[in-house]
Parts: structure tokens; C-alpha cells; sequence
């Protein structure tokens, strides 16, 4: 019998060797966010053209709508991690998890903030307690509840657990978000860009939103891939490679 | 070219506190977030070579 010298990915479900993983692709992905949201920002300022309803009010569409998509993706990929640690058990799933609420909940406070700045001047008032805003607010408070559940329990294990089933338990608000606009009459107007339809907007808007969107996804990688780092140390720390680690640098 | 000059680039057709609203605190909020990812890297380092040197020292008094 030959010991099976293949490959794994499982490989890298081990806290250590994701720790340094992490390390090398993080600045590649801070430097794409740069390059891919300068560009989004030229686009939404120079190239996009003025509306002819809203005027300039609708540039703030290009940060708007992008924050938005990625609340709703990244606590998609909170749910899936947190399921993942909470069925096969592994630490580092629920350590990517615990590292991607916080990014989460900044995208959706940008996603609330830019709205109500945006929901001012054209339909006048700051926020109405429609099925869009209210279930995006509410994303914002399971993001919340999931980090101070988190910091409440002191064993790291039960509070990866009692974590992801607060994740898994709120992913059910994600479609009523998403649907919001359609299910009910809201003051929010419904999908600029969807799967079945052509974008009902120009051509250079619909390109700087999703350069924007792409530079928030890139952005929300490199930070997700730092703040994991951190979580990895602080709980591998009675282990000799961290020990190590801290060595080195100090 | 949408804009003729810089005072028009920031009034923004009237609706700038808007806009630049929008954009200052998105911003504000992705380097604070930034900050502090360095900030937490920093003080854990700090932390743990503390925490590693108190072991050292109470393993060496116990032995």
C-alpha cells in the first residue's frame, strides 16, 4: 500500500496553514479593491451621464446599490461558514464566519446611511418603515446580535455554535429582502439589474456599479482575510506556531 | 465631461450635502475599518509576546 501523495484541499481548513495563506493574497486583493473602486468612482463621477429624472442625486447609486448587494452576499457566506463549522465541526469555518460580521454589518449601515441620503431628495424623507428598509434594518441587528453573542460566550466553541445558529436562523431575512420590492407595495423601487431582464438603466451606470460592486467585493475579501488572521492568532495561541509567529515580529 | 468647474463638480446640480454625503462617510467607514484591522494586528502582537514572556517566567519559577 502507497501512502496517497494527492492534494488536498482539506489542507487548508487547518487554522496554520490558512494563517499564512491568508497572509500572501490579502495585499493582493487590498491593492485590486483600489485599482477596481478608483476605477468605479471615475466611472459614477466622469463617464456616467446626469438622469434625466433625478439629475446628480442618482450618482449616489454607485456606492448604494453595491453596499447593499454585498450585506445581503456576505451574510450569505456567514451562513454558509457558519453551517460548515457547525456540521463538519471545523474551527477555521466558524473563524472566517466570526471575521465576516463586522464587514458585513458596515456594507449594510452604507447601505442604510446612502439610502436615506438618497431616499431625501427624491421620495422626502429620510426613512419610511417600509418591507425593504425595515428587513435591510434588520439585517443590521443580526449582524449585531451575532457579534455580541459571539463576545458574550467566553468557551470560543460554544459561541461559534450558538453563533451559527443565529446565522443560519436569520438567512431566511435575506430572500425577504431581496423579494421586499417585490412581494409587497414598497416605497423603494424595485431591481435595476436582474437575471431574467436587460438592466432598465444606461449602459456606463450599469458598468460603474458593478466595477463599484466588484472593488466592495475585492475590498471585503482583503478585509475578511485580515481580521481572520487576527482571529486565528488570538485563539491559537497556547499552539508552538503562533508562539513562533509573535517571534518573529516582536 | 459632466462638469464645466470644480464649484459645480462639488455642488453636485443642487444635491451635493447628498452625494458627498454618501461618499464621505463610505469612506470614513472603510478606513476606520482599515484603521482599526491594523490597529487590532498591533496590539494582539503586543498581547501575546506579553503573554508568552509571563509563561516563560512562571515555568521558569516552577522548574
Amino acid at each position: 500500500m502507497t501512502k496517497s501523495r494527492r492534494f488536498s484541499w482539506f489542507v487548508f481548513s487547518s487554522p496554520q496553514t490558512f494563517y499564512p495563506l491568508a497572509g500572501t493574497l490579502q495585499p493582493w486583493f487590498a491593492v485590486l479593491a483600489a485599482l477596481l473602486c478608483a476605477a468605479g468612482l471615475y466611472i459614477s463621477f466622469f463617464v456616467a451621464p446626469t438622469d434625466a429624472q433625478q439629475g446628480e442625486s442618482y450618482r449616489i447609486i454607485f456606492i448604494h446599490v453595491p453596499a447593499a448587494w454585498m450585506s445581503m452576499f456576505l451574510y450569505l457566506v456567514m451562513g454558509f461558514w457558519s453551517g460548515v463549522g457547525l456540521v463538519l465541526n471545523t474551527r477555521l469555518s466558524s473563524m472566517v464566519a466570526t471575521a465576516l460580521a463586522p464587514t458585513g454589518a458596515l456594507f449594510t449601515f452604507i447601505a442604510l446611511w446612502t439610502g436615506a441620503l438618497w431616499g431625501k431628495p427624491t421620495w422626502g424623507t429620510w426613512w419610511v418603515w417600509d418591507a425593504r428598509l425595515t428587513s435591510e434594518l434588520i439585517l443590521l441587528f443580526l449582524y449585531i446580535g451575532f457579534m455580541a453573542l459571539q463576545a458574550a460566550i467566553d468557551d470560543p466553541r460554544r459561541a461559534d455554535k450558538a453563533g451559527a445558529v443565529l446565522a443560519l436562523v436569520g438567512v431566511i431575512n435575506i430572500p425577504i429582502i431581496y423579494f421586499s420590492v417585490q412581494w409587497w407595495s414598497t416605497l423603494h423601487q424595485g431591481a435595476s439589474v436582474s437575471m431574467k431582464s436587460a438592466p432598465t438603466m444606461a449602459a456606463t451606470m450599469l458598468v460603474g456599479m458593478l466595477v463599484m460592486a466588484l472593488g466592495f467585493w475585492m475590498y471585503s475579501i482583503a478585509a475578511v482575510l485580515a481580521r481572520v488572521r487576527c482571529v486565528i492568532l488570538e485563539r491559537e495561541r497556547h499552539t508552538e506556531w503562533v508562539m513562533e509567529e509573535v517571534g518573529l515580529h516582536a | 465631461m459632466n462638469w464645466q468647474s470644480w464649484s459645480q463638480f462639488l455642488e453636485m446640480g443642487g444635491y451635493g450635502l447628498y452625494v458627498w454625503g454618501s461618499y464621505a462617510v463610505t469612506l470614513v467607514v472603510l478606513v476606520a475599518e482599515m484603521a482599526e484591522l491594523v490597529m487590532r494586528r498591533r496590539g494582539l502582537f503586543e498581547r501575546l509576546a506579553k503573554f508568552y514572556a509571563a509563561r516563560r517566567r512562571n515555568d521558569e519559577t516552577e522548574a
